[in-house]
């Protein structure tokens, strides 16, 4: 059967299977994501680090790509949803940004292939520790009790409706909000990356299925329309690295504004 | 000579049809920002950001779609 030139190639559906990965020094969880996570948070603290060393009056070519990069977190992400007293949130999102897009386009750079967050994991500890700030934030501005009593029941509900807006509140702001933030990046990552992987492997497999040239031509089409595809992904990176820091800061918003 | 079979649930089907909706909420928040831009091009950045937060709220319902097709099999 296999008289073509290329040995074809074994075909399995790619799947869950694919985003497990080995541990390396014979620990299970010390796996391929735990390190892309220490990889990508070292490069993000030194790319910051020496982006802002040695500030000038006349800026160089380096000072005005992370004055670019910075204002654009600062004026779209910051200043236009929190409003103001946003300086004191800035650095942390900065950080959650880019943070959140280094690890998403690891999805597409050689050596790593693979979205960190793709691992549900390592996503429920970022919602965490942005539930936490915006919780934190609201207990800072109002206080225990009167943030509390603002985040479940909102001004000017008649009292007959208490028994159905309090729990839905309560719901929406405390369980859903973290939920939603969490598996958002998730699914996007994930379904990214199992998208490509299909492309990649099921093209792999015709190009070299022998014995029916019209499979073969199919098979380097799907390979070629895949590089489209990384191109989206890329975009769909940065875009939910915009939307999760986005809504972080939307939720500190709300959790600090007075008349809510 | 059948070289992939296509097996597993209906889940990817339903999956599909329940990408509809959010498709179509998608679509109407993205057809108000062009009309928004066509009218008034100056306000486009605040249009944006609130488009994306909207966006990504309406996106939510078909990612929980989409992680359902998996837990669901």
């Amino acid at each position: 059967m296999s008289h073509g030139l290329l040995v074809p190639l074994e075909y399995h559906t790619p799947g869950l299977e694919d985003f497990k990965f080995h541990g390396t020094f014979g620990v299970t969880w010390l796996d391929k994501p735990f390190w892309q996570v220490i990889i990508s948070a070292v490069l993000v603290i030194g790319l910051w680090l020496w982006l802002s060393h040695s500030m000038k009056v006349v800026p160089g070519k380096r000072q005005v790509f992370a004055e670019y990069c910075y204002d654009f977190i600062r004026n779209t992400l910051a200043r236009d949803i929190i409003g103001s007293g946003f300086r004191k949130w800035l650095p942390y999102l900065v950080a959650l940004f880019s943070f959140i897009l280094v690890n998403n386009w690891f999805g597409e750079f050689f050596i790593f292939m693979f979205p960190t967050f793709s691992h549900v994991g390592f996503v429920y500890g970022m919602a965490l520790v942005s539930w936490v700030v915006y919780i934190a934030a609201g207990i800072r501005a109002h206080g225990p009790l009167k943030f509390f009593k603002n985040s479940i029941l909102p001004p000017d509900v008649p009292p007959a409706l208490w028994i159905l807006i309090i729990p839905l509140e309560f719901l929406s702001n405390f369980i859903t909000r973290p939920v939603t933030l969490a598996l958002r990046l998730f699914v996007n990552m994930f379904a990214g990356h199992l998208i490509i992987m299909i492309f990649l492997v099921g093209g792999g497999y015709l190009l070299t299925y022998s014995g029916n040239p019209m499979y073969n031509v199919t098979g380097g089409l799907s390979i070629i329309f895949s590089f489209a595809l990384f191109g989206l992904e890329l975009f769909v990176g940065f875009l939910q690295a915009y939307v999760f820091t986005i809504l972080s800061a939307q939720y500190v918003s709300t959790s600090i504004a007075s008349e809510h | 000579m059948v070289p992939m079979l296509i097996g597993g649930s209906l889940n990817a089907i339903g999956y599909g049809i329940a990408t509809l909706g959010p498709g179509i909420g998608v679509a109407m928040i993205f057809a108000a920002v062009i009309n928004g831009t066509a009218r008034q091009p100056e306000a486009k950045p605040a249009m944006m950001s609130t488009a994306f937060i909207g966006f990504a709220v309406v996106e939510a319902l078909a990612l929980f779609g989409f992680a359902l097709a998996f837990i669901v099999s």
